[in-house]
């Protein structure tokens, strides 16, 4: 399979407002295969999100190398876009013109634009919104509007940044599976951030665990499961029971020792 | 039914006060003190009629406006853009906040002596070099010290609301368009300005308002011989209460229908940003 992204011996520090140095990201190296369904998994403060946005372009390196298509990345691309957790559509513009923003920016003809901006809100089951604001629509809703608008740029890459997040469980579920759905049939590469194991197992083709302070990548696996998955199938409960004994520091006494030396130190 | 009951209920002391008024002014019986109701409503319904020989109420109100419209003009101009470029820069922000801090907390008032001094009775039409004409009427009466007074009155509430509205944009919302392929125009044309719009409006509210308040003080600056302000004070001198009361109401009225029409605006074009979160 072709490599499509890649990170070379990537470090992120942050300075914080008192001139402290924070380790967000060290040590980070991973390719990333196309066509790919990679799940970031972590807790929070692990920089799976900052990882995601140097991927995106949204910032760069202290060091290292990022690698996109081929490509050193600076900027974000126009080969890919990505969805936020929440409050990411305009307020002021309805949802055919939020999902037609990026063909609008690409100066494609707004006739053309909006045929394919009402295209694929019918995929996402959005069709009859057109005209509606994001305010008048469901959080879900919001978020499939959301999706479609990162799609309508038919990008090779798609990131995702805990989308379901800020979703009630039942259409966090829903959503997913629509996700699922829509991935098999389109298999395009997508890097989705999340902080929930069963998530990362349900839809990824590979997880990649991380842990905080500063982030590393501690573990980095595929899951040999068909897709649909069963969340109630033996191996699922396989593997969530390792991811959980990972992310809660048990694959190693030595990095759990390490950890907490480094936060003595921190004190 | 609900409709007429909401208005009723706003009516009320609006119609007290003018019925309180009238029955002090007939017990008073010096319309030196407070002249009755109708000589006031009677010269406010005969706007064209000349007064105590300073012209109309229409051509005071006339010179009133294009003086604050021209000075709260200029405080848009520069306010808007600084605003702009002060909320999306930290740097310019770092060069400019602290200069511009200097200033805020003085009162426009606070000017005056020295604007005098400065400007004395220059008008626009001494800077074009009009000297007859219709337009020189109109231009000479258009003093600079009142336009820099009304100017500093009304740059501040803009400038500041425009940097909060800047500032305050969603950072998710610009970097979901950066990653949708936006440049920097885009982003600042189709997200940042957008976005900060209900923030400048109140900004463009409240500077109108700044501005609509120093013309009365800006129009007893000597030179002046024209405006609300002059006829109020003018119409004082020559003890002309119902005059004084005329013009106080035509600025409360203006005034009114400058909110008025900001409300609309708001209403008609922001409804979004009520009924996001």
């Amino acid at each position: 399979m072709k490599e499509i992204i890649r990170l070379r011996e990537v470090n992120k520090t942050f300075t914080s407002e008192k001139g402290h140095n924070i380790e967000a990201l060290q040590d980070i190296n991973l390719s990333i295969e196309e066509s790919q369904f990679i799940c970031l998994l972590g807790p929070s403060g692990s920089g799976k999100s900052t990882l995601l946005r140097l991927m995106a372009g949204l910032m760069d390196a202290s060091e290292g190398e990022v690698e996109v298509m081929g490509k050193s990345i600076k900027k974000p691309i126009s080969e890919a876009s990505m969805v936020f957790q929440e409050y990411s559509l305009l307020p002021w513009r309805n949802i055919i013109d939020n999902v037609a923003f990026g063909l609008e920016v690409r100066k494609v003809p707004k006739k053309e634009g909006y045929a394919i901006a009402r295209n694929i809100l019918g995929k996402f089951g959005l069709e009859g919104f057109e005209k509606n604001y994001p305010y008048e629509l469901s959080g879900g809703m919001q978020q499939r509007a959301a999706i479609a608008r990162a799609m309508a740029v038919s990008p090779e890459i798609l990131y995702m940044d805990e989308p379901f997040g800020a979703l009630d469980a039942h259409t966090r579920l829903q959503m997913q599976q629509e996700l699922i759905s829509f991935w098999l049939k389109d298999k395009r590469t997508i890097v989705f951030v999340t902080h929930s194991v069963e998530e990362a197992i349900f839809l990824g083709t590979r997880i990649i665990v991380m842990s905080s302070r500063p982030g590393r990548i501690i573990e980095d696996f595929q899951i040999d499961l068909p897709y649909p998955r069963d969340r109630w199938s033996g191996k699922f409960g396989h593997y969530f029971n390792r991811l959980m004994d990972l992310m809660n520091g048990k694959s190693s006494i030595t990095e759990e020792y390490s950890e907490v030396y480094n936060q003595c130190n921190n004190l | 039914m609900k409709k007429l009951k909401e208005v009723v209920i706003t009516l009320i002391f609006p119609i007290l006060f003018l019925i309180m008024w009238q029955i002090l002014s007939i017990r008073i019986d010096n319309h030196m003190i407070l002249p009755e109701l109708q000589r006031v409503i009677g010269i406010l319904l005969e706007p064209r009629q000349s007064l105590i020989g300073i012209g109309s109420l229409f051509w005071n109100i006339y010179i009133s406006l294009m003086r604050v419209l021209i000075g709260y003009g200029m405080a848009i101009i520069l306010g808007v853009p600084l605003g702009i470029m002060i909320g999306c820069s930290r740097k310019i922000e770092k060069l400019l906040s602290g200069f511009l801090n200097l200033f805020r907390p003085i009162p426009p008032l606070a000017w005056v002596p020295l604007v005098l001094a400065w400007f004395g009775i220059a008008s626009i039409a001494t800077v074009v070099g009009v000297t007859s004409g219709k337009l020189y009427t109109l231009l000479n009466n258009l003093k600079l010290s009142m336009l820099f007074i009304i100017f500093m009155g009304a740059f501040f509430p803009i400038l500041t609301n425009t940097i909060f509205g800047i500032k305050g944009v969603q950072k998710t919302l610009v970097d979901s368009v950066l990653t949708l392929g936006a440049n920097k125009w885009h982003v600042l044309l189709k997200v940042l300005l957008p976005a900060s719009m209900p923030s400048i409006l109140t900004g463009l509210k409240i500077g109108l308002g700044v501005a609509w308040m120093c013309l009365v003080s800006a129009e007893m600056l000597p030179g002046s011989i024209a405006g609300v302000g002059y006829l109020i004070t003018h119409a004082y001198q020559v003890t002309r209460i119902d005059i004084v009361i005329t013009g106080i109401v035509t600025i409360s009225l203006i005034g009114i229908f400058f909110e008025g029409i900001f409300r609309f605006i708001e209403k008609k074009f922001f409804k979004w940003q009520s009924m996001s979160r």
